[in-house]
């Protein structure tokens, strides 16, 4: 039985690998907001929304629609995923409840196991209920099989035959075991056999009594290590079946296991969408296209964690982007521009997970690396200078990076006279388009802007943090030419005048 | 020729009180620790007795030179450890049997002894036949190995042990335990209820999962319940059962005597073989010595200390190694030279190698010429002692005297610092009267000593020099080299290091 809601035919692997660069991705994109809202303070949510979101940039196209279509059931149908979570979550907790480890006899584990199991069983059923009763109201091709496989796995007959096991291993007609002479002529691999019913009546007689083929004898009251040697035979025994049920008990706890990480996945997107819904922001489903195409166009994007944060609409943006490979991003200081790319870099997640996207429309090609470098504090244990350091981050994604990434620079490789930013910049630059790589530069380098804007080069969009004539800053960022200033002055003397 | 023993080929060589008390000098010369080493997990076969005597026909060393030469082929060698390995799992066997308290248990570890110990020799006598064997000691052992398997004593006794076995694991049998009773039968159900549980939930498996089987501890012994059981089991069977009484009862003395002595004396040579290995493995050679009654010319190069090197590789350090040669009238070895520069240890060697080669043992070295000495005599220095009234230098004198009185011109010994608890002048005039009586019984030694002077006392002796790194003197080679004794080298050198010589101190100090 697979839970499979994460990928078609295979688990969610929630110790997988994850991207070399996951805490800059962390840091840069402020993810830590995104996964908290997803978790609403629980630790066990804000895990599986960090796994599930930093690893989807190895997700393919179908696996980001297969769940598109299961958020969509989500999305329907709240209270019933989250009932079906709650029966995984309690069920879970049953077992904590237990300590099936620490016991040294097989009766001890025997005894325990079917404990646990009868309990499992009132959990099983229950989740066949929802089943049964709800299953008409999923679309999704991920719920579809998953309830069918509920219904066909759990029937009636299933359920009888498990409750005959578990009254059968109460041994009220004691223990048949089947043994051999081993080293010494001590007995040996001893193995507990069923005895059959249409036998069970006159079993013992018919064999047992016909002589010479059975001879019997008795342990008396007082003998007490004659007891001890009887319950020894048969722990070897029941030692196997013991096992058998304490592991089958595991097995049904691996099952809500991996049913509690995956749709914790979706609770997660339901909690954040609950959220953004109460912010009257925007969401949609947006449209993956595979990784070979160039596509990144959408209407109404803006920074979810920003409106997270401050729980209000924010400004949002357009863009038209599609068959780009460089996107250059200029213009005022607190502009906008850093907002915007982060919103590039969240949307792009979000997308590839499966999540939908904060933005009226979306729509973008899948990337298979997503790398962040930003300009960052002076390092602290003075080891090695500031360029030095945005360099080795640099050689660092070099490492890693492959065709199709995408990487979001913020102001990078600036800690140097303009010129040479302008040339290291150029020819990363110029490497990674030609690897085909879709690059994102936030950048006051005016030299290496303008120098790419002089190309006049196809699958190059300039974009400028809107500044009104009159200073005022409207957060957008719209379609230019790189200027050569940033409009500093303004800041200066908005500072300054405030001050004054 | 018929054969007796691997050890000895004649009858009349055969140690017939075999002693567990080491010679005197094996302290002197760490022999105990080389010998402990060799034996080492192989208590149960005393080897010691064979390693504490000495042989004294070179013939009788040659013998077991051939056998030596035998195993060095890797397959022979293997085939005798396989064959020792089954002989100690029946010795245990049949210890269990022994030890064990109900019949059908005693029967039936007695009988799986007698199957491995057919199978032992049944495996050995195949493999040897296979082999290239140049050894009297192994011919001969081949030839009787290849009687004894084609006696009918021994091919019924391996029909009978393999028919038992196969009789007793077709027995099959079902317990019913129902409270407090318990029934025996043959017959009951197929069904593996365990398999049918796993297969109901196996469903549900996701992967590997904790194992909660437990662990039951196997000692050989029974309780009485499994005791009864086994009665009624033996009940269901009575055929089988009484078969194996009566085998237990008739063939008691079912192991072969010469090969049972066999089994414990090629143990000698496998350990010594074993230990060898360690050196070989770093790199260290042996050789088989050229032994002599007659001749008293000597020589090992490339020898080592067996016990100091043993420590050495268990600790991955290098092991040094020596040569030494005395030729013509040459005698006696007079070793001088700095502290802790293995001089010590050039001595015990030369002892080590004499003794090593006396037992027919390899030794170490690239070649060696080895004399047969008739004993074998030490002097190392002994700590004082309360007890002893007398000084130091007294007892000294009185242990070499009582070896001077015991020794033969076919005597070795071994002398090391003796006369330091006195005067230079002293020293000098005691080692040079020691020496002349040395020299004149042509008695081969090698004698460690600070007195320079005695290394140059007549042409039989022949001065060695233990050496130091020139250009750091607080370094040792452990090369211990023929050279004249020069006592003042060393001295000047350490002072130089540390600016105490004359000049540099003069001018060090100020005025």
């Amino acid at each position: 039985m697979k839970v499979f809601l994460m990928h078609k035919g295979h688990d969610f692997e929630l110790q997988g690998k994850l991207p070399f660069n996951e805490n800059a991705l962390m840091q840069d994109l402020e993810l830590g907001t995104l996964f908290n809202a997803m978790a609403l303070g629980d630790a066990f949510l804000f895990d599986v929304a960090k796994k599930a979101v930093l690893s989807s940039i190895y997700n393919d196209l179908d696996t980001i629609l297969y769940r598109q279509n299961i958020l969509k059931d989500c999305l329907k149908n709240p209270s019933i995923v989250r009932g079906i979570y709650d029966i995984s979550v309690r069920l879970i907790e049953i077992r904590k409840k237990h300590f099936l480890g620490i016991f040294k006899y097989p009766a001890s584990i025997l005894s325990s196991s079917m404990g646990i199991l009868h309990e499992f069983i009132v959990m099983l059923k229950k989740l066949k209920n929802i089943a049964d009763e709800n299953s008409d109201k999923f679309t999704s091709e991920g719920f579809t099989a998953f309830f069918a496989m509920l219904k066909k796995e759990l029937d009636e007959e299933y359920f009888a035959k498990v409750q005959n096991h578990l009254s059968e291993l109460k041994f009220r007609g004691g223990v048949l075991i089947s043994a051999e002479l081993g080293k010494g002529n001590k007995g040996t691999n001893y193995i507990l056999r069923k005895r059959q019913d249409k036998i069970k009546q006159s079993w013992i007689k018919q064999i047992f009594a016909k002589k010479p083929h059975a001879y019997s004898f008795s342990i008396s009251d007082r003998d007490e290590s004659g007891a001890k040697a009887l319950s020894g035979l048969k722990d070897r025994a029941i030692n196997l079946v013991a096992n058998a049920l304490a592991q089958s008990a595991d097995h049904i706890l691996s099952f809500f296991s991996m049913l509690r990480i995956e749709l914790a996945f979706y609770v997660g997107c339901l909690n954040l969408y609950e959220q953004i819904l109460q912010l009257e922001e925007p969401t949609c489903f947006p449209l993956p296209v595979a990784s070979g195409e160039r596509r990144h166009s959408f209407k109404g994007l803006y920074d979810v964690c920003l409106a997270l944060t401050m729980k209000q609409k924010i400004v949002d943006n357009d863009l038209n982007a599609d068959n780009k490979n460089l996107i250059i991003i200029t213009g005022a200081n607190q502009g906008g521009k850093s907002t915007f790319l982060r919103s590039i870099g969240l949307s792009q997640l979000m997308m590839q997970c499966g999540i939908f996207v904060p933005a009226v429309s979306f729509s973008s090609n899948i990337c298979e690396g997503l790398f962040t470098h930003y300009r960052r504090e002076e390092d602290p244990t003075m080891k090695s200078g500031k360029l030095d350091e945005e360099l080795s981050r640099m050689s660092d994604i070099a490492d890693n990076i492959t065709s199709n990434s995408m990487v979001l620079f913020n102001e990078s490789f600036a800690a140097t006279n303009e010129r040479e930013g302008s040339e290291i910049s150029r020819q990363i630059v110029i490497a990674l388009l030609e690897k085909r790589i879709k690059v994102f530069f936030v950048t006051h380098l005016y030299e290496f802007a303008h120098g790419f804007y002089d190309k006049k080069m196809e699958n190059a969009i300039f974009l400028r943090a809107e500044r009104q004539a009159d200073g005022e800053r409207t957060y957008k960022v719209i379609e230019g030419e790189p200027l050569q200033t940033s409009y500093g002055e303004d800041l200066y003397r908005a500072v300054f005048e405030t001050d004054i | 020729m018929v054969f007796r023993s691997i050890l000895f080929e004649k009858t009349e060589d055969i140690i017939t009180e075999e002693t567990l008390e080491a010679p005197v000098f094996f302290v002197d010369l760490n022999l105990d620790q080389i010998i402990d080493t060799i034996t080492t997990g192989k208590q149960e076969y005393n080897l010691k007795p064979f390693f504490y005597n000495p042989l004294n026909d070179v013939d009788a060393i040659e013998y077991r030179h051939e056998v030596f030469r035998d195993l060095e082929n890797s397959i022979l060698f293997e085939h005798i450890k396989s064959f020792s390995q089954k002989m100690r799992l029946m010795r245990e066997y049949l210890s269990q049997s022994d030890k064990l308290y109900y019949k059908y248990q005693k029967e039936r570890w007695f009988l799986d002894a007698v199957d491995i110990y057919c199978d032992a020799v049944h495996c050995l006598t195949h493999d040897l036949s296979f082999v290239d064997l140049k050894s009297r000691g192994f011919l001969a052992f081949r030839e009787y190995m290849a009687n004894y398997t084609a006696s009918s004593s021994f091919t019924s006794l391996l029909a009978e042990t393999k028919r038992l076995i196969a009789d007793l694991s077709s027995v099959q049998y079902y317990l019913l335990i129902k409270g407090s009773t318990i029934t025996v039968s043959r017959y009951g159900s197929e069904i593996n209820y365990s398999k049918d549980v796993e297969e109901t939930f196996e469903k549900f498996k996701q992967g590997a999962v904790k194992d909660y089987k437990v662990e039951f501890s196997d000692w050989p012994e029974m309780n009485h319940v499994e005791a009864n059981v086994l009665n009624l089991v033996a009940k269901l069977y009575p055929d089988i059962f009484l078969n194996i009484d009566n085998y237990y009862a008739k063939n008691n003395s079912f192991l072969d005597k010469t090969i049972a002595i066999f089994s414990r004396e090629i143990q000698f040579y496998i350990a010594y073989h074993e230990y060898v290995a360690l050196f070989k493995q770093v790199g260290l050679k042996f050789c088989y010595p050229q032994i002599s009654d007659k001749s008293k010319e000597v020589y090992d190069y490339e020898g080592f200390d067996l016990a100091l090197g043993h420590k050495l590789i268990t600790e991955k350090s290098s092991v040094v190694c020596n040569d030494f040669y005395l030729k013509d009238k040459e005698r006696i070895i007079v070793v001088s030279g700095p502290n802790q520069g293995g001089k010590t240890t050039f001595a015990r060697t030369f002892g080590q190698l004499h003794y090593m080669a006396g037992i027919g043992c390899p030794v170490p070295g690239i070649k060696a010429q080895l004399y047969l000495f008739d004993t074998l005599f030490t002097h190392f220095e002994k700590e004082e002692n309360i007890n002893n009234l007398s000084g130091k230098l007294q007892d000294d004198l009185v242990r070499i005297y009582d070896i001077l009185s015991k020794a033969t011109s076919n005597s070795i010994i071994i002398i090391n610092e003796i006369f330091t608890s006195t005067t230079l002048d002293d020293a000098i005039f005691l080692g040079k009267k020691i020496m002349e009586k040395i020299i004149r019984l042509d008695i081969l030694c090698v004698c460690v000593t600070f007195v320079d002077e005695l290394a140059s006392l007549s042409e039989k002796t022949v001065s060695m020099v233990s050496t130091v790194v020139p250009e750091n003197p607080t370094l040792r080679t452990y090369k211990i080299l023929r050279r004249p004794a020069d006592g003042l080298s060393y001295a000047m050198s350490i002072a130089e290091k540390y600016r105490l010589t004359y000049d540099i101190l003069k001018e060090r100090i100020r005025s």
